[in-house]
């Protein structure tokens, strides 16, 4: 890789009720954008929640050379029960951001997703789509230097996920580093630089986007192309 | 029988005179017990949320105390709140006992647990569902409780509910602290029950009559304004 990591995970476990659901996983992160792919119950979303801390490793190391500002995103957008707009200023109210500059903060980010024209109409009666828009202004509007996606689009419709992409490509165009998930193999083409691949618990193996699908190192992550290759 | 019908017909009168006494029985009721649910609520729905939410030592033991304390007899909570407010107890000096405070203060202790555990169910539904994306974002355990005893507003309102209804309908805690003193601290459970065991069957009907009416009304609006503001915010 030759660039600096700016995670380096060690050895890292978590073990619940005896079954080892991440399994000693070893790896650097270096590339801006890394797309996490494996089979239903790998341990994908496990592993991202033990990065964005949600989750306590049972076991290893998660090394920050130099602590990043984070922002998730999840496969169903939790919305409160106000406006699009309070809704993306709520994480800045957390974050301790003065109300003037919130306000106008969360109708910039609320712009940049499309949804500047319906900011102050109630969250939860918005599409999935418009929702998870509101979730991905929510998270660009702390302006992460890290945002960890979990299956942003797989609940949404095709137009709503190209949506979505959109957006996730802006917003790492600004500069900030994207780890996510994703089943929509096209999706994790036209997003990542690399691809993580992981299968039971274990990294099986990291790899430049376009070496993983033309030539996977190992048999598992070729099995993997087959079936998720309609 | 025809005392039966003639009962109906005085308690009819009643009703429709507005009659002062039984009007003032009325207003009395329904000023205490919603003073009474109101104080529940400011103290049983942070209490409710923090032991939904929160993670401190005791938790476990307060759920179940809180639950437990739902059945809470009346006579019992009047029985200890007299003793607190009668001249020799601890309160004693404040001169409370037999007064419309008194009673507050009974129906409160009575309904606060009520609203505690039924808003800690609330919570707890609502938590599972945000507990990650709340905590992604940063949020304390106690902010946590804030954020969702406010985004919970609409369903809270069956606590609410389910506190003033057991206020307005109790009898044992306002008759031993109240003493049901006519004009000042008689009101319609207290006066059902005496009006009853006196015989005098006209009044006690309209006072029943008025009770099953408020407490109706009020689940009808209440129902409404949920109805509403589920449509307004989802």
């Amino acid at each position: 890789m030759g660039v600096s990591a700016w995670l380096s995970i060690a050895d890292l476990g978590l073990t619940e009720g005896g079954t080892r659901i991440i399994d000693a996983a070893t790896l650097d992160l270096c590339a801006q954008r890394s797309v996490v792919l494996g089979p239903n119950g790998a341990g994908k979303s496990t592993l991202l929640r033990l990065i964005h801390g949600l989750l306590h490793p049972s076991g290893g190391r998660l090394d920050w050379p130099r602590p990043l500002s984070q922002a998730m995103v999840f496969q169903r957008p939790i919305m409160l029960r106000t406006t699009a707009l309070a809704n993306v200023e709520y994480g800045l109210k957390l974050k301790g951001h003065a109300a003037p500059e919130r306000g106008r903060r969360a109708a910039e980010a609320l712009a940049r997703v499309g949804l500047g024209n319906i900011s102050h109409r109630p969250a939860r009666l918005l599409s999935g789509g418009e929702q998870q828009r509101v979730a991905l202004a929510r998270a660009w509007a702390l302006e992460p230097e890290l945002l960890i996606l979990d299956e942003p689009t797989a609940s949404l419709d095709p137009a709503s996920s190209r949506e979505v992409e959109r957006i996730i490509n802006e917003i790492a165009a600004g500069g900030t580093r994207i780890l996510m998930t994703t089943h929509n193999l096209g999706q994790a083409k036209r997003i990542a630089e690399e691809i993580i691949f992981i299968d039971r618990g274990r990294i099986v193996e990291q790899t430049a986007v376009a070496q993983f699908f033309t030539l996977p190192q190992t048999e598992a992550a070729q099995r993997f192309l087959q079936e998720e290759t309609p | 029988m025809t005392e039966f019908t003639a009962s109906f017909q005085t308690a009819w009168q009643l009703l429709v005179s507005s009659d002062a006494r039984l009007f003032g029985i009325v207003v009395l009721s329904l000023g205490v017990s919603l003073a009474a649910t109101l104080i529940a609520c400011v103290v049983g729905m942070p209490v409710g949320s923090l032991l939904a939410v929160g993670r401190f030592p005791g938790r476990r033991v307060l759920i179940v105390l809180f639950n437990g304390l739902m059945g809470l007899p009346p006579v019992v909570v009047g029985l200890l709140v007299y003793l607190l407010l009668s001249r020799a107890g601890p309160l004693g000096s404040y001169g409370l006992l037999f007064s419309p405070t008194a009673m507050v203060i009974a129906q409160a202790v009575l309904v606060t647990p009520i609203v505690a555990a039924l808003t800690r169910q609330v919570i707890a539904d609502e938590w599972s569902e945000y507990r990650e994306a709340l905590r992604s974002l940063g949020a304390s355990r106690a902010r946590a409780a804030a954020t969702l005893l406010w985004d919970g507003r609409f369903s809270l309102s069956t606590a609410a509910l389910a506190g003033f209804g057991r206020a307005i309908a109790e009898v044992g805690a306002v008759m031993i602290v109240g003493g049901n003193i006519d004009g000042v601290t008689r009101v319609m459970t207290t006066t059902i029950a005496l009006e009853t065991s006196k015989g005098d069957l006209p009044l006690a009907l309209a006072l029943g009559f008025v009770l099953i009416a408020v407490v109706l009304s009020i689940n009808a609006v209440a129902y409404a304004v949920r109805g509403w503001a589920e449509r307004r915010w989802g």
